[in-house]
Formats: C-alpha cells, sequence, structure tokens
C-alpha cells in the first residue's frame, strides 16, 4: 500500500510541478510530462519500478482519449472522410514503412528486421498529437483533421501490423531469444495489443473463419450496445442523479469494450473509437465526454511520463551518434514522406506544415510493436533496444516541432488562415442550458433562424419526451464547468441560461462571466433581487422569466376593459418602462445576499415610487402629458383657427 | 357595392370626430368596418387576410385625420404591405382593377387655410396627390373624398353630429349605389352640405 501511495505521489508531484512550467514558457503540457518523467526516472530506478508496466497501464489513456475523438465524429462525419482517410492515411504508413525498410537494409539489416522497423517508425503518436492538436486549438484546420485521419488509419494499420509480424519470425532468433526472453521479457510484456497471445483469448488456437466470425461479432456488439444498450443504461442511471454512479457507468463501458476488444485480439483502441462513434448522436454524449476526459487526461500524463523515465541513458550514452542520427533521420523522411503527401492532397499554407512538422515523430504504438515484435522474434533485442530510444527520442523531440510550427511558421500565414477559418465556421456557436419552458422556446427561436444551438438538461424524464419529439438535446448538469467545457464554452459566442433554481444560474453567470468573458450570455431571472444578483454577477441581458408574459396579461385585462387595443398596447409599454425605470432607481438600495423584503430601506424606497408610478398613470388617462410618454395628443382648438399657428 | 371602411387614428379616445364617425360607419348594416389600430396594435399586418379584404369589396375607403398632408403611420405601413407588386400594381397586378378608392378625411385647420393664400399652402386635393395617384397605379377608380375642415374648431362648436350624419348617408349611397359618381368626382372634395346633390 505504502508503495503504491509513494508512486503515486512522485508522478503527481512531478507532473504537478512539471506542467504548469512547461505550459507557462510556452512548451505545451506534453513535453513538461516527458521531462517530469525524466526527472524522476532516477528515483524510479531507485525504487526498482517497472516503469514499462506501468507504461502499459498508462496506454488506457489512448484508449480513452480515442474514445472520446469518437464522440466528437458521427458515422456521416467518418464517411464523409474515407478518402482522405484512405488515401493520405494509407499512403503515409506504406510509404514510410517501405522507404525506412529499403534503408535499414542499405546498412546491412535483413529485410524482415528492416520491414518490422519501418512499421515501428511508420506509426506516429497519437497522443502526442491529438493532445497538441487540441491544446492549441488546432483540431479544426484542415492541418489537423487531416492529421487526425493519419493517426486514426495508423491506429487501425496496427491490428493487421500485429497479424503480420509473427510472419516474419527469425529461427535463428528464436533459439536465443528463448533464453533471453526468459531472464528479460519472463513477465510477457502484457502489452494492450499483444495481450490475446499472453492472457484470455476468445480466438486463440480456433480455425481462421471462426476467428473471423467471433471479430465480426465482437464489432457488431459494439454497435448493438452503443445503439440500443447504452442510451436505457444511461437513462436508469440518470435517474439515480448520482454524479459518480454516471462517471462509474461511463467508465464500465469504456473498460467493458477494452477487455472485449483485447479478448477477440483487436485493438482496445479502435473498440473504444468504434464505440465513441456510435454514441457521437447521442444526447449523453457531452456528459461522457467530460467525464471520462480527466481520467483519459492522467492516464496520458503517466504515459508521458513513463515515456520520459523509460529512456535508459546509458544506453544512449552509448550509442549517442547512432541514435541521434537514427532519430533525426527518420524524422526528417516522415517529414518528407508527409510534406509530399500535403502537396498531393492540396493542403497549402500553415495547414501543409502542421501536417509535416505535427506527424514526424514515432509514436506509443511504435513501442507496442517493438515489444510484440522481440517476442515474436522477429527483431534481435539490442536492435529493439536502440529503436526504443530512436522511438522515445523522436517523441520527446515533438513537441519542440509544435514550438518551431507555432512560433516560425503559423505567423507567416496568419493572413491566410483567418479568411480561410470564417469559411469554414461561420455559423456562431451557441449553448442553451436547460430545455424547459423557457430554454425550449428560445432553443426553437434559434433554429428557425438556422442556427444549432448546443442544448444541455439535466431531467432524465425531460429528455425521454423530447426524444418523442425528434428533438435534440444533451444531457447533463450545465452548472459543471467540465460540462461547459465539453459542450465547448471556450469557443462558443454566446451563452443562454435557461435552468431552473435561482442560485445554480447566479453561480453559472458568475463562473462563464470570469472564465470565459468573450461569452455573451442571456440570464433568465427569477425574481427582482435576482435581476440585482446577476447585473453584479456579470450578465448583460437579464430577462425576468414571468414578467413579460405578466404585461401580456395585463394588456389583456385592458382589452377585456374595452380600451382600445391600440391604447392597452401604450398603457403595457408604459408600464414596462415605468417598471424597468423603478428596477435601476431601487438598484442603488439592493443589498446583495439580503431579500428584498427584509430590506427595510428597499421597502420604503419601492414603495414610495410604486405610489409616484401609480399616482402618474391615473392621473395620465387622457393628459397623455406624464414623462416618457409616446402617443397621440390633440392640439388645442385654437390651431386650426388661428393663422398665426401655421406660421 | 360592398363597402370596405378601413379607420385608422392613433389616439382614437381622444378624437371627437372619429368617434362620431366610428359610431356612424358601424350602425350602417352591410358594410365592412376595420379599426386598423385595434386590429394591429403592434403593427404586424396580416398581408393575405387584407389582400382577402380588398378581393371580398368594391369600394375601399379610408377615414383618417390629416396628419402632416398625409395618414396616420399605420395607413402608410399597410400601403407599403398589402399593395403588394403582382397583386395591386405591376404587369400581373390587376387584383384591385375597377374597385373605388376614397377617403373620409378630418382636417383641423379650416377650410381657407388650404389653397395659395392659406397657411396650408396648397389646396387639399393637391396634398392627396399621392392617395389618387395610388389609386390610378392599382388600375383603380378614384373617388372624391368626404371632408371635414375645421374639426378642432367644430368640435367645439357642435359642428360633428351633421358631419358624422352625413359620413352615414355617403356610406349608404355607396353600398346602395345611389351615389352619381360622376357628380361627386366633378367637385373636388366631397362635405356634408353637397350630400343633396351627389345622392340620388
Amino acid at each position: 500500500m505504502t508503495g503504491f501511495l509513494l508512486l503515486a505521489t512522485v508522478f503527481l508531484i512531478a507532473g504537478v510541478l512539471a506542467v504548469p512550467l512547461a505550459s507557462r514558457l510556452g512548451l505545451g503540457s506534453v513535453l513538461g510530462y516527458l521531462i517530469a518523467g525524466i526527472v524522476i526516472s532516477p528515483i524510479l530506478h531507485w525504487l526498482h519500478v517497472d516503469i514499462i508496466e506501468i507504461q502499459h497501464f498508462a496506454e488506457f489513456g489512448v484508449v480513452m482519449m480515442l474514445f472520446l475523438v469518437g464522440l466528437e465524429l458521427d458515422p456521416k462525419m467518418l464517411w464523409a472522410m474515407r478518402r482522405r482517410l484512405l488515401g493520405l492515411g494509407g499512403l503515409q504508413v506504406a510509404v514510410t514503412t517501405g522507404l525506412i525498410a529499403v534503408i535499414c537494409m542499405g546498412f546491412g539489416l535483413s529485410w524482415s528486421v528492416a520491414l518490422a522497423l519501418g512499421m515501428v517508425f511508420a506509426l506516429s503518436s497519437t497522443a502526442i498529437v491529438l493532445q497538441t492538436l487540441n491544446e492549441k486549438g488546432l483540431m479544426q484546420a484542415q492541418g489537423g483533421q487531416d492529421s487526425f485521419q493519419v493517426l486514426l488509419f495508423q491506429d487501425i494499420a496496427v491490428i493487421p501490423m500485429l497479424a503480420l509480424l509473427p510472419l516474419l519470425a527469425m529461427p535463428e532468433l528464436a533459439d536465443v531469444a528463448g533464453q533471453v526472453s526468459a531472464d528479460q521479457h519472463g513477465d510477457g510484456h502484457g502489452d494492450g495489443h499483444g495481450d490475446g497471445h499472453a492472457a484470455m483469448s476468445l480466438v486463440e488456437g480456433r480455425p481462421g473463419w471462426q476467428v473471423a466470425m467471433i471479430t465480426l461479432a465482437a464489432v457488431a456488439a459494439i454497435g448493438v450496445i452503443g445503439n440500443f444498450l447504452a442510451r436505457p443504461l444511461f437513462r436508469f442511471v440518470a435517474m439515480a442523479n448520482l454524479r459518480e454512479v454516471f462517471v462509474a457507468t461511463a467508465l464500465a463501458l469504456v473498460v467493458g469494450i477494452a477487455l472485449l476488444m483485447s479478448l477477440v485480439g483487436l485493438s482496445p483502441a479502435l473498440g473504444t473509437f468504434l464505440a465513441g462513434v456510435v454514441l457521437a448522436n447521442s444526447e449523453y454524449r457531452h456528459e461522457l465526454e467530460s467525464d471520462i476526459d480527466p481520467f483519459r487526461g492522467l492516464l496520458l500524463g503517466l504515459f508521458f511520463m513513463t515515456v520520459g523515465a523509460a529512456i535508459d541513458f546509458g544506453l544512449l550514452w552509448g550509442n549517442f551518434a547512432l541514435v541521434i542520427g537514427a532519430a533525426l533521420g527518420v524524422m526528417a523522411l516522415k517529414a518528407g514522406v508527409l510534406y509530399a503527401l500535403a502537396r498531393m492532397f492540396k493542403l497549402t499554407g500553415s495547414d501543409r506544415w502542421l501536417f509535416t512538422l505535427g506527424l514526424a515523430q514515432a509514436g506509443e504504438f511504435g513501442f507496442v510493436l517493438l515489444s510484440f515484435t522481440v517476442a515474436s522474434h522477429v527483431i534481435p533485442p539490442e536492435v529493439a533496444q536502440i529503436a526504443l530510444l530512436v522511438v522515445a527520442l523522436s517523441m520527446l523531440l515533438t513537441p519542440g516541432l509544435f514550438i518551431l510550427y507555432d512560433r516560425g511558421i503559423a505567423p507567416r500565414f496568419l493572413q491566410a488562415q483567418d479568411a480561410a477559418a470564417e469559411d469554414i465556421d461561420h455559423r456562431s456557436k451557441i449553448i442553451v442550458a436547460g430545455y424547459g419552458r423557457f430554454g425550449g422556446i428560445v432553443a426553437r427561436m434559434l433554429r428557425q433562424i438556422g442556427e444549432q444551438p448546443v442544448v444541455v438538461d439535466y431531467s432524465s424524464h425531460q429528455l425521454e419526451m423530447l426524444r418523442r419529439f425528434d428533438t435534440k438535446v444533451f444531457f447533463g448538469d450545465a452548472t459543471r464547468a467540465d460540462l461547459l467545457h465539453a459542450a465547448g464554452i471556450e469557443d462558443a459566442k454566446m451563452l443562454v441560461i435557461a435552468i431552473d433554481g435561482k442560485d445554480q444560474i447566479t453561480h453559472l453567470v458568475e463562473h462563464v462571466a470570469r472564465h470565459h468573458p468573450h461569452v455573451h450570455i442571456v440570464a433568465r431571472a427569477v425574481d427582482r433581487g435576482h435581476v440585482y444578483d446577476l447585473y453584479s454577477a456579470g450578465a448583460k441581458d437579464i430577462i425576468r422569466e414571468t414578467f413579460d408574459s405578466a404585461v401580456r396579461a395585463g394588456r389583456a385585462a385592458y382589452e377585456a376593459l374595452g380600451i382600445h387595443p391600440f391604447q392597452a398596447e401604450q398603457l403595457a409599454r408604459r408600464f414596462t418602462k415605468a417598471d424597468r425605470d423603478l428596477l435601476v432607481k431601487t438598484a442603488a438600495v439592493h443589498k446583495p445576499g439580503v431579500l428584498l423584503a427584509d430590506n427595510a430601506e428597499f421597502v420604503e424606497l419601492a414603495k414610495e415610487l410604486n405610489a409616484r408610478m401609480e399616482e402618474e398613470l391615473l392621473n395620465a388617462k387622457d393628459g397623455f402629458g406624464v414623462d416618457g410618454h409616446q402617443g397621440w395628443v390633440p392640439p388645442p382648438a385654437n390651431v386650426g383657427s388661428d393663422p398665426e399657428e401655421g406660421r | 357595392m360592398r363597402v370596405l371602411v378601413y379607420q385608422a387614428h392613433p389616439g382614437a379616445v381622444h378624437s371627437m370626430a372619429n368617434k362620431a364617425m366610428n359610431a356612424a360607419t358601424q350602425s350602417v348594416e352591410g358594410i365592412t368596418f376595420v379599426d386598423l389600430y385595434a386590429e394591429y396594435p403592434r403593427v404586424d399586418i396580416d398581408v393575405a387576410r387584407e389582400q382577402d379584404r380588398l378581393l371580398a369589396h368594391d369600394a375601399i375607403l379610408f377615414q383618417y385625420p390629416l396628419f402632416w398632408y398625409s395618414t396616420p403611420s399605420l395607413i402608410k405601413e399597410w400601403q407599403d404591405l398589402v399593395l403588394q407588386h403582382g397583386f395591386a400594381y405591376g404587369r400581373e397586378g390587376q387584383a384591385l382593377a375597377g374597385k373605388y378608392w376614397s377617403m373620409g378625411i378630418t382636417c383641423g385647420a379650416p377650410q381657407e387655410a388650404y389653397g395659395a393664400d392659406g397657411y396650408n399652402g396648397f389646396d387639399l386635393r393637391t396634398l392627396l396627390t399621392p392617395m389618387e395617384q395610388t389609386a390610378r397605379l392599382c388600375h383603380m377608380r378614384f373617388l372624391s373624398p368626404y371632408v371635414l375642415y375645421g374639426a378642432l374648431e367644430k368640435r367645439e362648436n357642435g359642428g360633428l353630429g351633421p358631419h358624422a350624419e352625413g359620413w352615414r348617408r355617403w356610406l349608404i349611397g355607396l353600398r346602395d349605389d345611389r351615389v352619381l359618381l360622376e357628380k361627386a368626382n366633378a367637385l373636388d372634395v366631397v362635405q356634408e352640405h353637397d350630400l343633396n346633390e351627389v345622392i340620388q
């Protein structure tokens, strides 16, 4: 127990210190984690920690990240990008693998080792690149989109690679490796992808057609779970109204699918990605995102730290020139291939460079393939050790390339980029919190002008009802910062707060006004005192929820009394104006946190002003002379007959 | 003729003249009376409905006080929206062809104020040419307006009653096709004392 706590403390403190520092220096969180890992590696060595074991555990962060990526993509979008996915991704993997293999053979390695190394280095780091793109807000740029598609293709390509690698096995290695793995890799290196071979499996030892059937059934199961089981399950859980139970359900879903995929020998990352895609259209999307995201963040951070900590500096110094040369060579070659592809697929300006520099490193799946190749006697362990260093080093250098992109390249293309960005995102982003009687009307009015507001509501009952009307609403508590983040508050233009509950509304206004001052807030006020609270909390548009309808009721009463409708309208407007004046005049004596009725000063002033207002309105019945009134008034009788009036 | 009267006064409760005329209009059976400010207090004119109304009548009358040598603003808004191209005017706009267009106008100033020597500078018909030309562009027949001069004064000395009663006769005459249209159009404006001449 203390061992675990000690380890957790070491990792947490390292991350907590290094990441904010790196962010402040503009290096990005990934480099911060990597450096933290390097710094703590002596401590870990001294504690005899199996870093690789922790790394395999932390790789689950990648699985979660792909689930989140899937949530952002519905099947339609995925289908729409099939051409670039297969074209860009397929060419990148094939060409890079081929070139690296040829070069390796040029250095005298056998063709099978060369090919295996080609595959290892062809893959880029999903973890680093997606994390960095998201952090820098580049995910929506064309370069970011294309990077993502290549990464997605690579993640899928890992599966056939894992199937292909054992065919490259060298018989002479198998004998030597038999002893080596007995002392070095005795634990079998249970990596996320090779698990099926070391541990439980549903497909081991079965004939090919059965494996195919089981695999297909597993993929179909994800579709069924996502489409039919998840929704009733989430609804059931949501009724309990306990946050942690929902989080547990979300985790169970992701872990369960990862397990299922491992059992049939598929990539868990791919499985959870598919589950994410299936759930992308679900109303629970934003809630799932905000629940899984912290785990993803922690695990990925841990993963990056293990990459840093796993760098074997003894080996590095011993083969310094070789490792550095190989890392730079691999990156230059990958960048070259990427640049050519970017040209071929008509990426321009800063997008082309983002794509080229962003994906130039080798990635975490490289670690996976390497341990697997050693286990299946494809690559001699000495070579694999060096290759491991090359992969780690190239990952370590990647944040530097992003910094180069940020400082050196992007600014040059800034103007061109702006025009393009407007093209892509011509619609303003609006979040409507609460889809009851109030928010529902606002959202419908926004849709009428072609806006697609992101609507969030926390009542599963309400959601169930709206489903029947085919209305799209996301499940979630809008007063939570992480849910607002998942709903996209960072790049939202406007937030319409239509939830119930005075205090929740006030807190939400306070939070958003403080942390997202660029967001225009339209807030629902429960009563007069609440208007003041919301104003001091920073809301600009404050709408009293029942005031307008009450004024309309008053106007209807006027008309029912026989008052001419046009005059009734004018009287209602005048009342509205007088009441607003009253609101402004009494604001000075409002004490935050004190009920209006308990505030003697307020009561006194309100009574006085109210009496004056009523008197004015009453006397104005046919005088029409009160201040602020606008309406037709007959001129005096002598206007017509007195010629002087016409001069 | 099927008669439609559009009444418009933003201060209806204050206008004795129009109040009297409204009462007169509403007492005539078989004609349609529309209080525009009552129907559209929030200026949200229902164009389709108004066009249907126009189609269902032969004589369209606007009853209003002369404001700034023109109509109250709601009538202008009504014209802007209802008299659409393709409906009221233009190559295809023949829907109102042949119908009559006229007004019942109350003027605050006395008759002497109108004309080159009066302080209003122009005679009333000259000031009303926008209405006349509107009718012409809509292929309609313009009928001389029924006018009350010096309404402010008459409010004080009881002149409104006869005028309102005259308005009633005028409407009934139009309804029953007993107005001598050519004779009425020979006059610039029809006043209460002209009625015996122009109604059979």
